[in-house]
């Protein structure tokens, strides 16, 4: 059964329709990510799961119970901000129990349940402190215990990396997972960030526009874009124009750089037949070469335009007769220097296929 | 000259004009009605210079004076709590509105535009006996006789309210501006009611603003001198008239600037409780 199930939902702000027909099932226990830019929609959904905004068409479903008319202080939900949300004048301590004053729980037994959910976050010690003396990290920490602690039936996560810098927004990604696996609770997840979305997630719900452009594990959704706007926001993808000159058991697409390339059937799961398509080849899968490759993998001849060094990886703009396209390498040793002649390497399963 | 000593001496620079202003409109004639304080009215010759202690005396003693007083501030308090009251709705409404925030504040400082002695002046034709309430009344046919509102003790504290209200929304609306809207969301949804949510959380938060709103209300209705003067009774003199009365009407400047001292005071006292317990950034904060 699924936890949360939104049901043709649309969302209007006056004229502007900030979410389109949309119908989505969250299954019990996954770790969902609403992923896109802003103002796609994203955070427009977890407002109106949250009860926070009312749909303007649609039903909205609750562990398979209607929610549309129950107010936010009924529905039972974790919700963690993006700039934590802690209230300033109450203790850590305060803050994780004030839930819980709400809830049929012994005054006896608050705190116990508080300590434990200081524990799982692993902030043990600052209970009496007030969030103000806690580091950004900490206090998102505080504001997940809050959530955690009432045992929400959904737990709703605005952004909440957002606000923390890079190295700790890791950490905290590692962290928030456990969490996360360890209570087992339905977990909807909203970010920009297409590297917390992947490493995340159970499923990826990518939008744009106030649409669903696809639902997916996040290899599937990152190895498999439905849509020219997942291959270009999840990573970097080359996109040619191409044609499908054969669809049947394997799929063949002929573009005027890589030539014929036979793509996994799989991996065009949206072309429906010959005519215009649209070749995706990942900036990862391309790989430069000073040699000719072996049997069996694409080679295209190019010269070297850009060198954008990164350390581990280094990203290139390379030219290959008409077309510029971008290639990301881990570093062997030295990278190519702009102006190098050398051979693009692609395997055809590498690739993928979209309509026209 | 070094960096270190020019960057010392900067802030005064720029501040020496307003410490100047401060120093000669203030500090000074202040001195000087400290000494007067000391000296000696009398009633044939000029006043008599020294050390007299006769005008504190008096001050501090005399029921007339302490029973003005005890009425001014109890005056200020009742003011102050109305304010409170019809201010921090306002306030939470302009904070919470969207798009029109910028409208409904400039309609608030819309008042102050026109001179303080006429907004009051104005309650006299609305409440006088040929105003415009009194005139509505008789034409609706509820009264027969005009009825006499003004010149008293409400009226002043109706003038004061009318005086000292956007002073009240105005702090308490800097203090919910700076309360992030998420908090109560986070309150609902932790399973508080929205006016749960505003007890446990938006009020606690926005007592600051209130406080300083409060502060400011009381210091000035407990100062005025206008209101009583032209909306309240021959009984309703409060402290400020006093002073007047005694300065001008009397030209006792001796016990005028004993009496105005005292004021002082009393206010002063609270105004080091208020900076004890909130401190004065909060009415910067207000003000600004």
């Amino acid at each position: 059964m699924s936890a949360v199930t939104l049901q043709d939902i649309v969302k209007r702000f006056g004229s502007f329709t900030a979410v389109h027909r949309t119908t989505l099932e969250i299954p019990e226990g996954a770790f969902v990510t609403l992923l896109g830019p802003s103002g796609c929609g994203k955070t427009t959904n977890l407002r109106m799961i949250a009860g926070l905004l009312d749909p303007s068409e649609g039903e909205i479903l609750i562990g398979g119970k209607r929610v549309n008319d129950v107010p936010i202080h009924k529905r039972n939900l974790g919700l963690v901000f993006q700039n934590y949300a802690l209230f300033p004048h109450k203790t850590v301590a305060e803050n994780v129990a004030f839930g819980l004053k709400y809830r049929d729980v012994p005054k006896s037994e608050i705190p116990a349940k508080v300590q434990a959910a200081l524990e799982l976050v692993q902030l043990p010690n600052v209970g009496d402190r007030y969030p103000k003396e806690l580091s950004g990290g900490q206090q998102q920490r505080i504001a997940l215990a809050r959530a955690i602690v009432i045992e929400p039936d959904v737990l709703l996560l605005d952004e909440p990396l957002s606000a923390l810098d890079a190295n700790l927004r890791e950490d905290m990604r590692v962290e928030l997972k456990r969490i996360q696996e360890r209570i087992g609770v339905t977990t909807v997840f909203v970010t920009h960030d297409q590297s917390e979305a992947l490493a995340m997630s159970d499923l990826i719900v990518v939008m744009s526009e106030g649409r669903v452009e696809q639902v997916g594990k996040p290899e599937e959704v990152y190895n498999t874009p439905a849509s020219e706007f997942v291959a270009n926001f999840l990573g970097a993808s080359n996109i040619t124009e191409a044609k499908c000159i054969e669809h049947g058991a394997s799929v063949v697409v002929e573009d005027a750089t890589f030539g014929r390339v036979t793509v996994p059937a799989a991996k065009a799961p949206n072309l429906t037949g010959q005519g215009p398509a649209k070749l995706v080849v990942r900036a990862e899968k391309l790989l430069l070469s000073k040699t000719q490759a072996s049997e069996g993998v694409i080679s295209v001849p190019a010269t070297v335009e850009t060198v954008d060094y990164q350390g581990q990886a280094v990203r290139y703009f390379v030219r290959a007769g008409e077309a510029q396209l971008q290639a990301i390498n881990m570093i062997d040793e030295r990278p190519f220097a702009a102006g190098d002649a050398v051979h693009l390497h692609l395997r055809p399963q590498d690739c993928a296929a979209l309509p026209g | 000259m070094s960096v270190e000593a020019r960057e010392a001496r900067q802030p005064w620079i720029l501040l020496s004009p307003a410490l100047g202003a401060v120093l000669f409109l203030l500090i000074i004639p202040l001195m000087f009605i400290v000494v007067y304080s000391f000296w000696l009215r009398s009633a044939m010759s000029a006043d008599q210079v020294g050390f007299y202690l006769d005008n504190w005396q008096k001050a501090l003693s005399d029921r007339f004076y302490r029973d003005i007083l005890l009425n001014t501030l109890k005056i200020a308090a009742i003011t102050t709590l109305i304010c409170g009251l019809m201010g921090y709705p306002a306030a939470y409404f302009i904070a919470r509105s969207k798009g029109n925030k910028m409208i409904l504040l400039l309609l608030l400082m819309l008042p102050f535009w026109i001179s303080y002695i006429i907004r009051t002046m104005s309650w006299i034709n609305i409440l006088g006996t040929s105003g415009a309430l009194n005139t509505l009344l008789m034409t609706l046919g509820i009264i027969g006789e005009p009825m006499q509102m003004l010149y008293n003790e409400a009226t002043v504290i109706l003038g004061l309210v009318h005086f000292l209200l956007p002073f009240m929304v105005l702090n308490v609306y800097v203090s919910l501006e700076g309360i992030d809207t998420n908090l109560e969301d986070a309150a609902t949804s932790l399973g508080a009611t929205r006016w749960e949510a505003f007890t446990q959380v938006t009020l606690p938060l926005s007592l600051p603003g209130l406080a300083a709103g409060g502060l400011l209300c009381f210091v000035l209705g407990a100062g005025t001198y206008i209101t009583p003067v032209i909306l309240g009774g021959p009984t309703d003199a409060m402290f400020a008239n006093l002073v007047f009365e005694a300065i001008i009407t009397q030209l006792n400047w001796p016990l005028g600037s004993a009496l105005s001292l005292l004021l002082l005071a009393v206010l002063g006292v609270l105004v080091a409780i208020y900076n004890r317990y909130l401190g004065m950034a909060q009415l910067a904060k207000g003000l600004g």
